[in-house]
């Protein structure tokens, strides 16, 4: 029974689609704080001492007389990786997207367990509100990055301004952060093995709902280590305990009374998660952009197996290189070495991906909207940023690159803008299915030039710093070594507030669209999966009760001697071959 | 709009390629003797990444120009070879490139990490904290001596806590804000933090490597240039975290013999 109520509706509901929408509402708040405090840092660094007018208002103490100071540029850092990685990439490719699509994609009424659903999303919105208070406490937010290494994260007030109430707070947040993965992933691997219609086995879901079902299962494994991580670092802070503290450390001229733990073991327990964070961020993406490839070349990938292996081996080698984040950090160096193999034997699925992708669009009847162009931006942000992987895979080079802008550039180019080109190829492609109204392909291909030239025009002169050796975290670097180089950054400023008018011009799009936009057909791209049987909006059970029957493999394009150039997922027509290439 | 996408992702691809291929990008000079390891392996990984970075967006591009919003949408064709042989490809070709990356670069890992200084060494040893580095010598003796974290008193200048009253091997220790070393002789820095992780990295020196609180750590160089260079803390470490500099001053061994005696004197 659809609920009538607007509270159960709207806003305490137990329908994924409900859901996905508020995730990706949250992931949208998140990201245009997230990009505003990228810009404060941005101009704090090419004008240190110019007022950024109206910041006081964010902080008196961190920006007297709206000039921003070294320490609260730290502060909008951690702030800015925190929502940044957490509240974005986790959620907008993964639970926003996966939760609207998946259930639909597999002929399934709604999750396996709609009330965990719905605390999983209330869960998260908890954690934003936990960490968006540290805004507000006078001491400001932490300023210990997004990595919040102990011992600086773990001794408390001790270690200066935001360590300490920020500190906690963040440490609660993501706490709770991880409680709400844990809870949404169990739901989506329930739901995957156990709500798939009648002839829907596993080889026959879509990409991306593999890629969700892949990413579940990394990000069960990932949070569950990352959450005992910050109970314990926030047991370290308010309870006593010393489980990342070693004795003797001297802080004011006085030993903390703390001893017997390891600084390291937050690190190792960190990046444990750290590393597969990652891939939480970028599989879902790979997923929806074969997915939408697929669409608009009119043809089958080359091959499914091959793409859903690549990701499985992606997924299981990412636990193993974690490491890689810790070379120079004083672990074993013998263990430098294990860790770097892995590394650069994950480029081998990565290129398998890649080729597989361009391989495709061989002889193919390409078609370009705004959906797609942001899935082919998502191939060549994903390629260049992967190169710059293969550097900082090797220890040896590591030492020279490790903490610069060249880091900085490598994972804003893969994480950051490759996963939200998904997100964009994800948001043109299916806002018709969502709301029931299509978007505006001007604006949205507009947008798409402005992100994919600006976001180049930002993230590769990273490189270039990072091999000068100007490392990172710094608030100021206009020392007389880097000097030169101030034009270039003055540069990468201005491209940054370009490339971010672009995003309001997305967010406008949005709007307008989900109001004005023409209304949308069933089917407007042509589409076979599943989600493009039923109505846009799809009704509260999605398909009326009537639990679809699945016939083919998911992409049955390009059929000759069929009406169309493509069957249907559900349609009992016959098809000489089943399409599945070697 | 195809056709545009190739031609800005090729346009983009060369650009970014440019200023690597003109040796625009200025890597720190290097000035140790390990250093040229490093920079080899760079440039062997830049030729190779920089390949399959051109050659990937080119293909796309093609592809994109090609392919895209076809007149006659023709009939479809397959890649030919088709997966098989494009996983068997990426398996020996990225396999064996990496591979070779792999083994290759161990070298300059090896010299740092696996290689224990040499016995004529020179022993300093460096203490981070918020937000300075401290360098230690040993003295005439050729001995540190001990710490004692407790004793340590900004104020009074006892950065390492040292207690000269009762220990002898402390008393002739050289504690100085800035690393002097002499150029062509082996350095063992013997490095350890007061409080937080730092990190010390000397872009010249090629050498990198964190402050781990209740880790003793050690880094052994030799630097072949005299100069003054910059070390920097890597490791975000607190508020001053942006500030915390230090200088590697190298010197020849006349000049370094003479700095060492003033700040004997000093002490
Ligand atoms: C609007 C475009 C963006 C700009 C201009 C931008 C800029 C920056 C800058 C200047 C830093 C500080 C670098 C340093 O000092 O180490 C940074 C750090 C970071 N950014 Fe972004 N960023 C953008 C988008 C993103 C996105 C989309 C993500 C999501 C992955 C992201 C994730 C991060 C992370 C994780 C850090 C590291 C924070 C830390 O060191 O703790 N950024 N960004
Ligand atoms: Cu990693
Ligand atoms: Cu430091």
């Amino acid at each position: 029974m659809a609920p009538t109520g607007f509270i159960r509706k709207y806003v305490f509901s137990l329908d994924h689609k409900v859901i996905g929408l508020q995730y990706y509402g949250l992931a949208v708040v998140a990201v245009f704080i997230g990009m505003v405090l990228s810009w404060l840092m941005r101009i704090h660094l090419v004008w240190p001492n110019s007022p950024i007018p109206g910041l006081h208002l964010l902080s008196k103490n961190g920006a007297p007389g709206d000039v921003m100071t070294p320490e609260y540029y730290l502060s909008l850092l951690t702030m800015h990786g925190t929502l940044m990685v957490f509240f974005v990439l986790t959620n907008a490719p993964f639970a926003a997207f996966g939760n609207y699509f998946l259930p639909i994609q597999i002929g399934a009424e709604d999750m396996a367990f709609p009330r965990f659903n719905m605390m999983s999303f209330w869960t998260t919105f908890a954690a934003f509100c936990v960490l968006i208070a540290a805004f507000f406490i006078p001491d400001g937010p932490p300023i210990s990055g997004w990595t919040a290494y102990a011992t600086l994260s773990a001794v408390g007030g001790d270690a200066g301004p935001g360590m300490a109430y920020g500190q906690t707070l963040w440490g609660i947040s993501i706490a709770i952060f991880c409680i709400a993965s844990l809870l949404g992933s169990l739901n989506f691997i329930a739901t995957t093995l156990d709500l798939r219609t009648k002839g829907m086995s596993l080889m026959r879901m879509p990409i991306c709902t593999w890629a969700w079902f892949i990413t579940s299962c990394i990000a069960l494994l990932a949070f569950a280590v990352l959450l005992p991580a910050c109970i314990l670092l926030c047991l370290d802070r308010v309870a006593g305990t010393s489980f990342f503290i070693p004795s003797g450390l001297v802080f004011n001229d006085h030993v903390i009374p703390h001893g017997g733990g390891s600084a390291l073991l937050w690190q190792h327990l960190f990046w444990f998660f750290g590393h597969p964070e990652v891939y939480i961020a970028i599989l879902p993406a790979m997923g929806i952009v074969s997915h939408i490839l697929i669409n608009s070349m009119r043809r089958p990938l080359l091959s499914h197996r091959v793409v859903i292996g690549s990701m499985i081996s992606i997924g299981f080698l990412s636990y193993v290189v974690w490491g890689h984040h810790m070379f120079v950090s004083g672990m074993n160096p013998l263990s430098s070495l294990v860790f770097s193999f892995p590394t650069l034997i994950i480029t081998i699925p990565a290129t398998v991906l890649t080729l597989i992708w361009l391989g495709s669009l061989y002889g193919s009847r390409l078609r370009i909207n705004s959906a797609s162009l942001f899935a082919l931006g998502f191939i060549s942000m994903f390629v260049s940023g992967g190169v710059s992987g293969f550097f900082l895979a090797q220890p040896s080079i590591d030492i020279y690159l490790h903490a610069t802008y060249f880091v900085v550039g490598h994972f804003h180019l893969v994480m950051g803008v490759a996963a939200i080109f998904g997100v964009f190829a994800g948001t043109y492609f299916w806002f018709p299915k969502m709301t029931g109204h299509m978007m505006n392909e001007t604006l949205g291909k507009i947008h798409f030039w402005g992100t994919f030239i600006g976001a180049y025009c930002i993230f590769m002169p990273f490189h270039y710093l990072g091999m000068v050796g100007n490392v990172r975290r710094y608030s100021s670097f206009v020392d007389d070594f880097l000097q030169p180089y101030l034009p270039l950054h003055k540069f990468i400023t201005f491209a940054a507030l370009t490339t971010g008018a672009f995003q309001i011009l997305f967010l406008l799009n949005l709007l307008y669209s989900r109001f004005k936009g023409p209304k949308a057909p069933v089917n407007p791209w042509e589409c076979t999966s599943l989600e493009w049987t039923v109505p846009s909006p799809p009704p509260f059970d999605n398909f009326g009760g009537v639990h679809p029957v699945v016939y083919h493999d998911p992409y049955q394009y390009g059929i000759e001697g069929s009406t169309g150039d493509y069957v249907m997922q559900s349609s009992p027509e016959t098809i000489a071959v089943e399409r599945d290439e070697k | 709009m195809g056709k545009l996408f190739a031609v800005v992702l090729v346009l983009i691809a060369i650009g970014s390629a440019i200023p690597i291929v003109m040796h625009w990008y200025p890597m720190a000079q290097d000035i140790s003797t390990h250093g040229h390891l490093i920079d080899d392996q760079m440039g062997e990984t830049m030729a190779e990444a920089g390949i399959a970075f051109l050659a990937a967006q080119f293909v796309l591009a093609f592809f994109v120009f090609r392919y895209s919003d076809r007149k006659d949408p023709g009939k479809i064709r397959t890649f030919p070879g088709g997966a098989r042989t494009m996983v068997v490809a990426a398996v020996l070709l990225v396999g064996s490139e990496v591979l070779a990356l792999g083994i290759f670069g161990q070298r300059a890992w090896a010299g740092q990490y696996f290689t224990p200084p040499g016995a004529d060494a020179m022993t300093i040893q460096t203490q981070a904290g918020q937000f300075a580095f401290y360098f230690r010598y040993p003295g005439a003796d050729g001995k540190l001596g001990q710490q004692h974290p407790d004793k340590i008193d900004e104020g009074n200048q006892n950065f390492f806590g040292l207690d000269p009253a009762n220990d002898v091997e402390s008393r002739d220790d050289v504690v100085t804000a800035e690393l002097g070393i002499p150029a062509n002789r082996e350095i063992r820095l013997l490095m350890h933090s007061k409080d937080v992780g730092h990190s010390f990295y000397v872009r010249e020196l090629r050498v990198q490597q964190d402050f781990v609180p209740g880790l003793d750590l050690m880094v052994h160089f030799t630097a072949t240039k005299p100069g003054r260079y910059e070390i920097v803390c890597t490791q975000l470490c607190g508020l001053g975290h942006y500030n915390m500099k230090a200088y590697l001053n190298v010197m020849t061994q006349e000049d370094f013999d003479a700095w060492m005696k003033q700040k004997t004197s000093e002490q």
